[in-house]
């Protein structure tokens, strides 16, 4: 990541840009005859590669996909992930000390460093406000400082649905305690406006329960969530696979967070590679702006001149 | 003096301490905090913060988490 630059810069770009790099553009039609691409038509892929970076609390990231440090087999394969994901930002969470282990047991934070990455500690397992502040004030004091939470507030243990009434109150109180909260709520339009209005830096609506990997199953309360959105809107839980990954940025999100999609994955590195892709591909898309749908065909070669 | 130490009962003897009950406990390295009685109490005052007959303290860290 990088503090408050306004685009890409050119070397976190180049997979997007490789297009026009002759030593990685040999799968590329437009490279196929050998022959040196054309200014005008390496500017047009320029212009249309270029994108802004997902801002959050002031901070730029080149990635927009956050993951998770949960449910591994282990720190390295996390690691592993972490670094095929391409992702900036991990979420950890904060429980007791086990007392009387090893004391020279490995320590999460001593595998995924919070010099390299984002370190974004979470209140999972949290059933009301007072419990979720608690967490995020000792997880200020875990991290020196640092003011940057994602904050859950559970309602049931079944579902794992956000008690959002519980929410809005954790949140009022971390906001006004100096934190920039990137909230995790329920898909619905107006709490996810109130969120923003708190001073939330981040909404992350639900794509469907946590761990359930059903996908995103309200796309509809997503986009009107978006249209009224001025915060990053992020999709939080319900990833199953990358294209669930790939529907949400291209309904326009601004990034996607996951855990189990990627650490229950058969091959959580190869999967975390999947997402990268997904997610930068439905970017794009989004960016590019779909055709219209339509009920019958439309013949893609022209009907002029076909021999009789 | 009893404690609760993340809620179980400890007995800390040698010392009135934060700092001496985390030496007790080997929780000395790496990264973690502290809350007593539901406040942080932080790192820089561990040595000073005196404790008291049924504090309740609680010792976290950062573990794998979505």
């Amino acid at each position: 990541m990088t503090m408050c630059c306004g685009t890409m810069t050119p070397s976190k770009s180049c997979a997007l840009l490789a297009v026009v790099e002759p030593s990685r553009a040999s799968n590329y039609s437009i490279r196929a005859t050998n022959h040196p691409v054309p200014i005008l038509q390496k500017n047009l892929i320029m212009n249309a590669m270029q994108d802004q970076a997902l801002r959050i609390a002031g901070v730029d990231y080149q990635s927009r996909l956050i993951i998770g440090s949960g449910k591994y087999k282990s720190f390295e394969e996390n690691l592993a992930a972490l670094e095929a994901s391409g992702a900036e930002m991990i979420t950890v969470a904060i429980r007791r000390v086990n007392l009387g282990q090893n004391p020279d047991e490995p320590n999460l934070l001593d595998v995924i460093s919070p010099e390299s990455y984002t370190i974004l500690p979470n209140t999972a397992g949290c059933y009301t406000a007072e419990d979720a502040v608690r967490t995020c004030r000792l997880a200020r004091e875990l991290l020196d400082g640092h003011k940057l939470v994602k904050l859950e507030v559970l309602g049931d243990q079944k579902t794992l649905y956000p008690n959002v009434t519980e929410t809005v109150v954790a949140a009022e109180q971390l906001v006004a305690d100096g934190f920039d909260v990137m909230v995790y709520t329920s898909d619905d339009p107006l709490i996810a406006k109130r969120l923003e209005e708190i001073g939330c830096v981040a909404v992350m609506p639900l794509g469907a329960p946590i761990g359930s990997g059903l996908g995103i199953r309200n796309p509809y309360n997503i986009r009107l969530i978006l249209e009224n959105a001025s915060v990053p809107i992020i999709v939080d839980a319900g990833v199953g696979t990358a294209s669930d990954a790939s529907i949400a940025m291209e309904l326009g999100c601004h990034g996607v967070l996951m855990n189990t999609a990627i650490a229950e994955a058969k091959q959580p590195v190869l999967m975390a590679s999947a997402m990268k892709k997904a997610v930068e591909s439905g970017r794009e898309a989004f960016l590019a702006g779909r055709m219209p749908r339509r009920l019958y065909a439309s013949a893609s070669s022209p009907l002029d001149g076909t021999i009789s | 003096m009893e404690l609760v130490v993340n809620g179980k009962q400890h007995q800390l003897e040698g010392g009135n301490t934060l700092a001496s009950l985390l030496q007790q406990l080997a929780v000395t390295e790496g990264r973690f905090a502290v809350e007593v009685n539901g406040e942080i109490v932080p790192k820089s005052q561990h040595h000073d913060y005196v404790l008291r007959d049924n504090d309740a303290v609680e010792i976290v860290r950062a573990i794998g988490g979505g």
